[in-house]
């Protein structure tokens, strides 16, 4: 079976948008719910698949940017329900429960971090980045843990969901819509990023980094770009993701989710503008529907990974296409 | 704020820096020798400790856990070697760390299917239980300065096998030129797997030591991969001599860090502010440290290459 990607890419849009619609139909409520997470995942994995994909740089600590987008949703929150002031040093706030500016801060916090961080691990490459980002997303995880105003190891709960003009977000089908519309907005930043010249500049980052030096441009800084991009995207879908559980906790900053969102991409395929949606979406139904059959579901998940790892290439979209690599 | 306390305190993290040495020393071997990055190698660390709990509950005798988790580790590994490492040592890290983090969902959750979710526990030995009085008077669990003794043991013995004996030579000769020693007739793949299995068996060592001072668990390796992560950073990956300095300098930093620096916030700020401050920042603290060896020494303090 050789299937142009185009059609896969249309058929999961196309899937993304029925069966939702089915579901409210059908009023299945719940499977709204599994897809608004399979999204919001999507979402988070989309920015890693940036600088993983693109860039080549394997981060495994995205999970910091997620958990940080998750924060400013829930601190923003948190003040605005408890009706208490935020005090930033240079000015006071009363928080927010309007999710335009909660993705804002949000975007702007995670990106700042993923600067911070950027800085630092990019001074070194390969096994090194892996594990400084692995303990710098550990570092913001004990964090975390220790911030006792914020509900330490226990997270916040936020009663409400915030609200978005227009909407009502309590409504399951309305708030995917939110996350849909903001997963499709990405999607196309992320394929106009790729073909953009800054997006070529990067790809070639990945496979000559002297060449591109050679040419004049300066890969430390196309490479720190692509990653604040890559964790203010990533910390968006952290605090949808706090809002849909409306629940932060530091299990949002945990190394195996870090994990997870690199597994994602895999499963779905490195560097393809739709595999971290198909892995979202594989993912979050394995989760479901092995979970159901056993607890211990992981087991089949380490199974399935260490098949496509040692065996499938190029993830499904590299098996429905029948092309190993995105960038053949 | 005594010198006792201090001594103690500084003990304590040599305590879990030599245990944090075991951990590192196996990752970097297998990163020095093979170019592997090894995630599951806290669930060895896992392997060990349960190994450990479950033979000290049959038999009662804690020197037989420990053979029993050595065995258990290395087996392990050179299972886990044979069956998948071995065909990762030319993939890319991305296939490495996939595979790797693929194997600890299977360790953990295998474990937890067999053990069940509750901790077990392993108990101290008659013979090291109690305390013992140090020179000035210091009172100090037994257990605790044998583990440091172990540790220190092992880290010479460790050091002995590389520079002295002939497996040593081989296994140094394979971090510089792996063509080159097997064109001269060493059977690499049966090196590799000694390699891996001599780290498993370390990382098992660890587990079932600290086992008896913590519970033994599910996801009890992660925490500890992660530091022994750090120190590999900082000692620079492929060093045993670097994972012993960095192992002490982030057990020390650890355990400091956690009594000192609430204590030089109270200096000037009230007293419960302080306290979280200074434990939040104490959390922090190694991951500070790595940053600053990062910048530094970019590929550690003893690393050779990027």
């Amino acid at each position: 079976m050789r299937l142009d990607e185009r059609y896969i890419n249309g058929l999961m849009i196309a899937g993304l948008l029925a069966l939702p619609l089915w579901a409210l139909v059908a009023d299945q409520p719940f499977t709204i719910t599994l897809m608004t997470r399979a999204v919001i995942l999507a979402l988070a994995a989309v920015g890693l698949n940036i600088v993983l994909g693109i860039g080549g740089m394997v981060s495994f600590g995205h999970a910091a940017f997620f958990g940080i987008g998750g924060y400013a949703m829930g601190i923003l929150a948190y003040h605005a329900q408890t009706y208490t002031a935020l005090d930033l040093g240079a000015f006071t706030t009363e928080g927010t429960k309007f999710m335009p500016v909660i993705w804002l801060v949000a975007m702007i916090t995670s990106g700042l971090a993923a600067s911070f961080i950027g800085l630092l691990s990019l001074r070194t490459s390969g096994v090194y980045f892996i594990m400084i980002t692995l303990a710098f997303g550990q570092m913001f995880f004990y964090f975390a843990i220790s911030w006792a105003q914020y509900g330490g190891e226990d997270g916040l709960s936020i009663y409400v969901r915030n609200d978005f003009p227009g909407l009502n977000t309590l409504m399951p089908i309305q708030f995917y819509g939110i996350c849909f519309a903001l997963l499709c907005l990405v999607l196309a930043l992320f394929a106009r990023l790729q073909a953009s010249p800054f997006g070529l500049a990067l790809n070639a980052t990945r496979q000559a980094a002297v060449r591109v030096e050679t040419v004049g441009l300066n890969p430390m800084r196309l490479k720190l770009l692509a990653f604040v991009l890559s964790g203010a995207i990533t910390g968006l879908a952290g605090a949808l993701f706090a809002d849909l559980n409306r629940f932060v906790s530091p299990t949002m900053f945990s190394w195996q989710l870090s994990g997870e969102l690199i597994v994602l991409i895999v499963i779905g395929g490195v560097g393809r503008l739709m595999g971290p949606v198909i892995g979202a979406c594989v993912y979050v139904a394995l989760e479901h529907f092995l979970g159901e059959i056993t607890d211990f579901w992981h087991v089949y998940l380490g199974v399935i990974l260490l098949c496509i790892v040692l065996f499938g290439r190029g993830g499904l979209i590299g098996l429905l296409t029948g092309k190993e690599g995105a960038h053949v | 704020m005594s010198s006792i306390l201090i001594i103690e305190q500084i003990l304590n993290g040599l305590q879990f820096g030599v245990m944090l040495f075991l951990m590192a020393a196996g990752l970097t071997l297998i990163f020095g020798v093979m170019g592997l990055i090894n995630l599951a190698h806290g669930s060895l660390y896992m392997v060990g400790a349960f190994a450990a709990a479950a033979v000290a509950g049959a038999t009662g005798s804690f020197l037989l856990a420990l053979v029993a988790a050595l065995a258990a580790a290395a087996l392990a590994g050179a299972i886990v070697e044979m069956v998948v490492i071995r065909r990762l040592y030319k993939a890319p890290h991305l296939d490495q760390v996939l595979a790797t983090f693929a194997l600890i969902l299977i360790f953990s959750e295998g474990t937890r299917w067999v053990f069940g979710s509750f901790p077990l526990f392993l108990d101290i030995p008659d013979a090291l239980s109690g305390p013992v009085t140090l020179p000035g008077g210091i009172e100090y669990p037994l257990y605790r300065l044998t583990l440091i003794g172990i540790g220190l043991a092992v880290a010479v013995g460790l050091w002995a096998l590389i520079e002295r004996t002939r497996l040593g030579i081989r296994i140094r000769a394979g971090e510089n030129d792996r063509e080159m020693i097997a064109a001269l007739g060493v059977d690499i793949s049966k090196l590799y797997t000694l390699v891996f299995a001599l780290g498993a068996a370390l990382a098992g060592l660890a587990g079932a030591l600290v086992g008896a001072i913590q519970s033994v668990q599910v996801g009890m390796g992660e925490p500890v991969l992660i530091l022994a992560f750090v120190v590999i950073v900082i000692g620079g990956i492929g060093s045993v001599r670097g994972a012993f300095i960095g192992a002490l300098l982030v057990g020390l930093t650890d355990t400091l860090g956690g009594v000192f620096l609430p204590e030089l916030f109270k200096l000037f700020m009230d007293n419960g502010a302080a306290q979280k401050t200074g434990s939040a920042l104490a959390s922090m603290g190694i991951y500070v440290l790595m940053g600053l060896v990062l910048i530094w020494r970019p590929t550690g303090l003893f690393g050779a290459r990027a």
